[in-house]
């Protein structure tokens, strides 16, 4: 019976290892691809350690296009949208917390409804927005739309409803004005929420292809995920090598985040979701 | 009462109301009124068409095509995901290295962008050189056409779903798990209950709410594939693989009719309307049956 238990548990341990393996294997054979010659691509079945590290592909892929250029304009554009999102939505959740006015229920009921919009169905007349006002190729339809996060506000709202009327009361004979209270006493307070919320937005919007995608027409404004899906039309067929090395450059940064913040990132999307 | 009182609260919450007027609630009705409408983006007028886009889009066969695809590929998606990821909930729920790190593995692909994945599973799933067709070889069996075959490639797109989300699935499991009180499982353990008694007296109800709120988030997202489409299949081979969203795309950018595409739009929204009014229901009732 007790040989029968250990073998269960070797059997069991075997197939958690198995399970990691399906999850862990395509990336092992991204890196290992980034490093490969291009005939070393086309063997089969495939050897997972290159002869030659070939470290140029990674000069390959990232001069293949203005790559300095997408990396930056991805940086900007996740760094402005949280940076809007942080501004935009300390004074909303608190009024939505903290006041009592006419047309609350109506404006808490539009940030509701943005929630629930998604992306995928205002991007053809947001396109053609732009397009009349004669913004399409600027970073203004790649920030301007996400200036504020009705998700945000809801997660912000709630934290901001659960601080005890005493320490505001007390707060207001210290300080001079509600401004102060809001950004000296409930926002630190909230720090978890907004480090949670900071996280989600800004994997979020560095992930981001589709509105890129649809919003810009020139190297100018693409950002990363642009440039690296376009490794893939390059002239002459696929070359994986160099595909591959792309995508190490795009995910290597989330993956070394998550790393090291594996708990707040799990907690940013999977607690987040549930509350 | 000053002035400032009153407007206070209006002046803090106006730059956000103003965001999500301009670009969620605004665009809603343009797109509805552009449904109406025969417009090719170049011509100064916008021409009053009626029901005639709903008609065409629904006599199309190709939108007809594009719907069944859509529906299948959420059915499965959503159907393999919630299953393989509960099994993967109720069994990684433990405490210890291994556990801990399995969970952080499967949730990986969930954080890196849907590009990355994308490009990595079509190198994967290369019919002559690709990491899946070795790996059926060495279990000794035929190579699979994967994304080129019109009969697996709307199934290789369902893998590569499942794949990336399956881990975000299992972890709200867990937490759903967690959120059981434990003298639940000590009442049953008195009684004397089996495990699979347990589980689907006590766990199942338990996990209801998470069930639920996970299955609306997924059907949500499944019907609005895109960048797995338009990275790996482009829609092909012959549509076997073209979804609502990629449609919508398609006739709005490559062919320019914005009425047409904005009717798709609008089918798109109402479906979405739908789940999001369970998602309501699901807010405010909690489904619970102790």
């Amino acid at each position: 019976m007790k040989r029968l238990i250990q073998i269960f548990k070797i059997l069991e341990l075997a197939a958690v290892i198995a399970i990691i393996l399906v999850f862990i294997f395509p990336f092992v054979w991204m890196l290992s691809t980034s490093l490969k010659s291009i005939p070393e691509t086309l063997i089969f079945p495939p050897k997972w350690i290159p002869d030659n590290f070939m470290w140029e592909n990674f000069v390959q892929a990232w001069s293949s296009g203005p790559f300095l250029r997408y990396f930056f304009n991805s940086v900007l554009v996740s760094i402005s949208i949280l940076l809007l999102q942080f501004l935009t939505m300390v004074p909303a959740a608190y009024a939505f917390a903290r006041y009592n006015f006419r047309g609350k229920k109506f404006l808490f009921g539009i940030t509701i409804t943005a929630l629930m919009i998604p992306p995928q169905i205002t991007f053809l007349p947001v396109y053609l927005q732009m397009s009349a006002w004669g913004t399409l190729d600027s970073y203004v339809p790649l920030i301007l739309p996400y200036a504020a996060s009705a998700f945000g506000i809801f997660l912000l709202r709630q934290s901001f409803m659960q601080v005890p009327e005493e320490i505001i009361e007390a707060a207001r004979l210290d300080y001079a004005s509600e401004w102060q209270i809001m950004w000296k006493v409930l926002v630190p307070m909230a720090r978890p929420v907004l480090v949670t919320f900071g996280l989600f937005s800004f994997i979020y919007h560095w992930n981001d292809y589709f509105w890129p995608l649809v919003m810009t027409n020139s190297d100018a404004f693409r950002t990363l995920p642009i440039g690296i899906a376009m490794l893939k039309d390059a002239e002459g067929g696929v070359a994986w090598n160099t595909v591959m090395a792309g995508n190490m450059i795009l995910v290597l940064p989330i993956l070394v985040v998550f790393f090291f913040a594996q708990r707040q990132i799990i907690k940013a999307f999977v607690y987040s979701g549930i509350k | 009462m000053s002035l400032w009182y009153k407007l206070r609260p209006y002046v803090m919450t106006v730059p956000a109301i103003t965001v999500f007027i301009l670009f969620f609630i605004y665009p809603i009705f343009y797109m509805i009124y552009l449904s109406f409408t025969s417009w090719n983006l170049i011509s100064p007028v916008k021409k009053f068409v009626g029901w005639g886009n709903y008609v065409e889009l629904l006599s199309s066969r190709e939108f007809q095509q594009v719907i069944a695809n859509t529906i299948t590929y959420t059915f499965l998606t959503v159907l393999l995901t919630l299953i393989i990821a509960l099994v993967l909930a109720l069994w990684l729920n433990r405490k210890g290295f291994i556990y801990s790190f399995a969970q952080g593995a499967i949730f990986s692909p969930y954080i890196i962008s849907l590009v990355s994945v994308a490009l990595l599973w079509l190198w994967i799933m290369d019919p002559q050189y690709g990491l899946l067709n070795w790996v059926l070889k060495i279990f000794g069996l035929s190579p699979c056409p994967w994304l080129t075959h019109t009969d697996t490639a709307l199934i290789s797109l369902v893998i590569v779903g499942v794949w990336k989300t399956v881990g975000y699935n299992t972890l709200v499991f867990i937490a759903g798990l967690q959120n059981i009180p434990r003298d639940l499982y000590e009442a049953a353990e008195l009684d004397e209950a089996g495990r699979w008694k347990t589980f689907y007296k006590i766990t199942l109800p338990m996990l209801s709410p998470t069930v639920f709120f996970l299955l609306v988030v997924n059907i949500i997202a499944s019907f609005q594939v895109f960048d797995t489409v338009q990275i790996m299949t482009q829609g092909g081979p012959v549509n076997a693989t073209n979804m609502l969203v990629f449609y919508i795309y398609q006739y709005g950018f490559d062919f320019f009719k914005i009425g047409y595409a904005s009717a798709a739009g609008v089918f798109l929204l109402i479906i979405v309307g739908i789940m999001t009014v369970f998602h309501f229901i699901f807010l405010s009732k909690r489904v619970h049956y102790r």
